[in-house]
């Protein structure tokens, strides 16, 4: 019950993310996803067991603190408040959002998956929170607005690596681990050198890299 | 067994001493590749000439982890093949010390990769698992590739490295394409026999035609050849010795395993490699005929030679599928002998070519000229090469292509297919024309008067480079005047080609080699009084070659290289094409004239190099895919996720 609750709760953020253009705002929301996602697995009625609270532990204090605290401390640096003349606007995003959201009710139900589950709503609140991520990636211009889609599409998967925890607890945790490492990395350099190459954060300078 | 390894590793660290010391560490490799090389050959021997299979039980003392698991056998074939892959590397390796001195860029390089390209051919040859084959394939393809990079300064190396480095990764894709096919019919990724009937099925003909392709690739067999010509120029000459004596012999060392592994090879298999081999053969050699470039020559009459090769393969393969074990054995054995020959013979040849290179500072044919008074010795060790790859007796390459004539006048008498009418016709065109072309190679160096001043300074090279041109010209002579030697080894081989429950007649019954022996003794009696003959009389009155009796004639007046085959090019236009620039003369006083004539490779310069720069025209077109935003590469990224899911769904 209390799952149904919190994977809605994520779906609606998804929402709130695309129609936002504060920078601060979206950092704070995405963070408030990870929270939710973080604890998800204690209320799916696994018990309680060592391998599970580690991972909520992990989960709320990457997704919900360290990543947040990281994003708004290269805000801070970079003096920058809102995405002005994002590729797509908000109001096409939002729409787009809910499409994609709809898109993925119709896929969950027709891909070939094991039937019967217990989380009917896993794989629809997976698929959105994942396009969301994209859409994000791709509608805005600023390297920090980018790094906040990619850590939505990064708790896209994570919600549909949730649905293997009861298998294979470890496996599900070190990818997610292996995961965010790779994603902070990755944004970290993209960040750092757009700012330290072009003295500016908005990804088009990156145009003129191409051969 | 254990001192076959222990080859592979000696070899493998000859050229580590001088990566550690201050020394060069030159000798130190040539000696540990010669120690590695009398390991390996010891080794052969006692498989080849060991009378029963107990009979090396001392060298199979421990038997190592990778031949308990399969990985690696000591087979006759391996045994076979080693033999040059370590004789060459070796006299390779000696060479190098005079050829390749310390002030040449890149001379410990050159040790340590020659050092590691000697141990993967070594480890190839006893392969007996897809993986090893493969991974010792690789191995190979990119120790030759660093190796041919030597000279990385000029843009001419570079191309001839990358055009190798496509030519030799497309051939290896091919080939993990074909054991992935053999594996499916077989179950496993080792070596073993293929189910009766499974060569004639629609899968078996994918998996000849991979193989075909893939060692093709290696071998340098006609329209897949053209990496060849440009790679051994551009490489230093000791490791062109070893790319055309040993590395591409590593594509028919694919085919002879694969003759081994088929029990009834369809007819048109034999077909095939004959037609192929014929084309090889003559357009080899033709093309040959027109080089300026005497490294370049040399490397089209290793094409000219793997078409012998493959006609020998292919009539043997015709005998497996009729069922005619006197063509078998002849063409067969033809082949393998040449194998070993073409390897000494052309070794020998590049090992002199560089001596000329060293001497002289080009590969120019027409810098050339009366070198033969200077280098007396390199110009004799030059002299047994070309008689041998002419195949004219007395030396070895007459032994193996009299062995393959003979399975084409057999095959005349017992089948009905015309292939063995095209492996005679084949046979002495290639005959012809390589003694035509090694006459203007040997007459345009050594002959005649200097062309420049290069080749009038030449001096003599040390003797570091003169031992092993000697030792390949013994080999040469030693298998020419007593061929009978070659027959014990011969027959263990071909035991592994029969077919299942065949046994095969030996070669000795077949093939009369003692007559050779005591054919050579009455011609090297003919030769020594020919040449006492032809000495200068004391009457004589010193001119230079060709001065046709001007009162003062000059070394411009000489045929030059391309004038000496020119006649024999004009004639074969029609296939060759040859791009000629300027030279006719007009008026009683002409002005002076340029004229040159160069022979562009059929495939390369008139098929691949448009082909793929058309290719890379079209592509161009789909430029605007790189945008450089990132969003749109990641828009890329969420379409085709879409069309996934979508496609899993629907």
């Amino acid at each position: 019950m209390i799952h149904d609750i919190l994977i809605t709760l994520t779906v609606l953020t998804n929402f709130t993310l695309v129609a936002t253009s504060r920078v601060n705002k979206s950092i704070q929301v995405a963070a408030f996803q990870g929270v939710l996602l973080g604890l998800l697995p204690l209320t799916l009625g696994l018990g309680f067991h060592i391998h599970i609270l580690l991972m909520a532990v992990a989960a709320v204090v990457v997704k919900g603190w360290f990543i947040p605290f990281l994003l708004r401390r290269a805000l801070a640096k970079v003096h920058i408040h809102r995405e002005v003349h994002p590729y797509i606007g908000y109001t096409v995003s939002l729409m787009l959002c809910a499409l994609g959201t709809g898109m993925s009710i119709v896929l969950a139900h027709n891909l070939p998956l094991k039937p019967g589950g217990p989380f009917a709503l896993f794989v629809p609140a997976a698929l959105a929170t994942l396009f969301t991520g994209f859409l994000l990636l791709v509608s805005r211009r600023k390297a920090i607005t980018q790094v906040v889609g990619y850590l939505v599409l990064e708790n896209g998967i994570y919600l549909f690596g949730l649905m293997l925890i009861g298998d294979m607890p470890l496996l599900v945790e070190t990818g997610i681990l292996l995961d965010l490492f790779v994603g902070i990395f990755v944004m970290g350099i993209v960040i750092n050198h757009i700012s330290v190459a072009f003295d500016s954060m908005d990804t088009r300078q990156l145009a003129e890299l191409k051969d | 067994m254990s001192l076959y390894l222990l080859a592979i590793l000696v070899a493998a660290l000859s050229g580590v001493p001088g990566l550690v010391t201050q020394k060069s560490g030159a000798k130190e490799a040539a000696a540990l590749m010669s120690t590695s090389a009398l390991l390996g050959i010891l080794a052969s021997a006692w498989v080849l000439f060991g009378a029963s299979e107990s009979g090396n039980s001392i060298l199979m003392l421990p038997a190592t982890a990778l031949i308990s698991w399969g990985l690696v056998s000591f087979d006759p074939i391996a045994a076979f093949f080693l033999v040059p892959v370590l004789l060459l590397s070796a006299t390779a390796s000696i060479y190098g010390i005079g050829y390749w001195g310390d002030h040449q860029s890149g001379a410990r390089q050159v040790r340590f990769f020659l050092g590691l390209l000697a141990a993967f051919l070594a480890l190839l040859v006893g392969a007996t698992h897809a993986f090893v084959f493969l991974l010792a394939w690789e191995g190979m393809a990119l120790m030759a590739f660093v190796l041919v990079m030597t000279e990385d300064r000029e843009p001419e190396t570079r191309r001839a490295a990358w055009i190798y480095l496509v030519c030799t990764h497309t051939g290896t894709l091919l080939l993990i394409g074909a054991f992935a096919v053999m594996a499916g019919a077989t179950g496993s990724f080792a070596f073993s026999e293929l189910p009766q009937g499974f060569a004639s099925s629609g899968r078996g003909t994918a998996m000849f035609v991979l193989f075909l392709v893939g060692f093709g690739f290696k071998a340098g067999v006609l329209p897949l050849h053209f990496w060849l010509p440009s790679a051994h120029a551009a490489a230093p000459s000791h490791v062109s010795s070893v790319m055309s004596g040993v590395l591409i012999k590593m594509g028919i060392l694919g085919f002879v395993r694969l003759v081994s592994w088929v029990p009834d090879p369809p007819g048109w298999w034999g077909g095939t490699l004959v037609a192929l081999g014929a084309i090889s053969g003559i357009m080899g050699v033709a093309l040959a005929l027109g080089q300026h470039d005497l490294k370049r020559l040399l490397a089209y009459h290793s094409i000219e030679n793997i078409g012998i090769i493959l006609l020998g393969i292919g009539l043997g393969l015709i005998g497996k599928s009729t069922g005619q074990p006197a063509l078998q054995v002849l063409g067969f054995a033809g082949a393998l002998l040449h194998v070993l020959n073409h390897s000494l013979f052309k070794g020998l040849l590049f090992l002199a070519a560089g001596s000329v290179v060293h001497a002289t500072g080009t590969r120019d044919l027409e810098r050339m000229g009366g070198l033969g008074r200077l280098m007396p010795k390199t110009a004799a060790a030059f002299l047994v090469g070309a008689w041998a790859i002419c195949g004219l007796p007395p030396l070895n390459g007459f032994v193996s292509e009299w062995l393959i004539y003979l399975a084409a006048f057999r095959g005349l008498a017992l089948s009905r297919w015309g292939f063995p009418l095209i492996t005679l016709g084949a046979l002495a065109v290639i005959g012809a024309l390589a003694l035509a072309c090694f006459a203007k190679a040997y007459g345009v160096v050594f002959q005649g008067q200097p062309r420049s001043d290069q080749a009038a300074q030449a001096a003599e090279s040390p003797s570091t480079m003169l031992v092993p041109m000697g030792i390949l010209a013994l080999a040469c002579a030693a298998i020419g005047l007593a061929p009978v030697l070659s027959a014990a080894p011969l027959d263990h081989v071909l035991s592994m080609l029969a077919g299942n429950g065949q046994h095969l007649p030996t070669l000795g019954s077949l093939a009369g080699l003692p007559w050779l022996s005591f054919l050579a003794i009455p011609l090297l009696l003919l030769g020594f009084i020919l040449w006492k003959w032809a000495a200068p009389k004391p009457y004589a009155k010193e001119q230079p070659t060709w001065g046709c009796g001007y009162t003062a004639p000059n070394a411009r007046m000489q045929y030059t290289a391309s004038s000496f085959a020119d006649g024999l090019v004009q004639g074969m236009s029609w296939v060759l094409w040859p791009k000629v620039l300027g030279g006719r003369v007009r008026g009683f006083f002409p002005f002076p004239r340029r004229f040159e004539s160069h022979l562009l490779d059929p495939v390369l310069d008139r098929i691949a190099d448009p082909g793929l720069r058309g290719t890379a025209f079209l592509l161009s077109g789909l430029r605007f895919l790189q945008a450089g935003h990132l969003s749109i590469y990641l828009a890329y990224v969420l379409l085709t996720l879409l069309m996934l899911l979508v496609w899993m769904v629907v």
